[in-house]
């Protein structure tokens, strides 16, 4: 019981205190996790999130499930999951009900107003970022431009281009790139 | 029928969800505006907004806030819009449970071998592609206004868009803070 409260709890903190998601939260769970309650060592820490990146779904909800599930199986997933997706799924179930009520009081639209041009420059400039770190070069900068002029001029769902992204990648790998 | 349709949704996100919330922001903003017709193209960027203002995983904060406002714009309210919630959060983690316990221990293996690489080569500019993608999809009149429409906001927004852009990746001011700067210069020239 006490070590599936700690998971929980831990967990939990991890989801109320990180914003902005992702990756700037890495060096508060290596301090809990690795550090503080000694779950795994560095090294190992490594590998999880090499693997954490690599599956599909929320980045810090695959890391509790990971770390849940190497202290006690599937139970002690399943609980550190709920832990870090408990706190966002509260807090923002109150904004709905609040937001519901006063989207149409001025203030509040004017204020979103302002704020809507600045999250889409929030979600341009990530493009930028994630770009370098996929080392996107004059070779391959045909699948970004490609894949997204398809999404937004043609209206194709994002996960063919995914699907395709996936094929692709390993049909290069395998047979083209030894022929190279 | 509103449920399934929305845990079917939500699930397909979690499964094709790869990058984390940045990729998610394509694929949600497909099934839900383009597709579903659940919300504009507007609410989808208020959803955004706020949540990058509050804490937790961008991909979890939307699908608890697109499962209650689908419920509620079906016209049921309380608990039932609650349901909407969980049902929509609980599909967009499924796969994540499944896919880390069942091959955590097998793809520890795998992670470094050349066939997951290769897959990985086609996976990563994709995923630039898809971010790309919903940046110009939220470049539209409902979130900026158009010339014809009110010129003045139009200006304001653009030059809100360029400041916030300039503002985080040149001189890395907190988006957060930035956000803050964009409401209230929402409140006063766009009231």
């Amino acid at each position: 019981m006490g070590l599936y409260w700690t998971l929980f709890k831990t967990f939990f903190k991890i989801g109320v205190v990180t914003f902005g998601g992702g990756y700037a939260m890495i060096p508060m769970i290596e301090e809990e996790v690795v550090h503080k309650n000694q779950w795994i060592n560095k090294d190992r820490f490594v590998d999880l999130l090499a693997i954490a990146q690599s599956c599909p779904g929320a980045f810090a909800v695959n890391i509790s499930i990971f770390i849940g599930y190497a202290l006690r199986k599937s139970k002690g997933g399943v609980i550190a999951a709920l832990g870090c997706a408990l706190p966002s799924f509260i807090i923002i179930l109150l904004i709905a009900m609040f937001f519901h009520q006063f989207e149409d009081n001025r203030i509040v639209a004017a204020i979103f107003r302002g704020i809507r041009p600045a999250v889409v420059a929030l979600i341009a400039v990530p493009t930028f970022e994630l770009a370098k770190s996929a080392k996107i070069n004059l070779t391959n900068c045909w699948i970004p431009i490609g894949g997204g002029l398809l999404i937004w001029l043609l209206g194709v769902n994002p996960i063919y281009i995914i699907i395709a992204a996936g094929i692709g990648g390993f049909i290069y790998g395998k047979f083209i790139k030894p022929t190279e | 029928m509103i449920y399934i349709q929305l845990f079917i949704t939500f699930l397909e996100i979690g499964i094709f969800g790869f990058g984390g919330g940045y990729a998610m922001v394509s694929l949600i903003q497909s099934q839900v505006v383009t597709h579903h017709h659940w919300m504009t193209m507007g609410e989808f960027t208020d959803v955004i907004a706020i949540s990058q203002m509050t804490p937790g995983p961008v991909g979890i904060n939307s699908a608890t806030y697109c499962g209650y406002t689908v419920v509620h714009n079906a016209g049921y309210n309380g608990i039932m819009a609650i349901l909407g919630s969980a049902t929509a959060t609980f599909a967009l983690i499924l796969p994540s449970l499944i896919l880390m316990i069942f091959i955590s221990k097998m793809f520890m293996k795998y992670i470094h071998t050349a066939t997951v690489q290769y897959i990985f080569m086609g996976l990563r500019p994709a995923i630039v592609g898809l971010l790309g993608a919903a940046a110009l999809l939220l470049m539209n009149a409902e979130n900026f206004s158009s010339p014809k429409i009110n010129p003045w906001q139009f200006y304001i927004s653009i030059f809100l868009f360029l400041a916030t852009f300039i503002g985080t990746k040149i001189l890395k001011i907190n988006p957060i803070r930035m956000m803050f700067y964009c409401a209230l210069a929402g409140l006063l020239l766009l009231y």
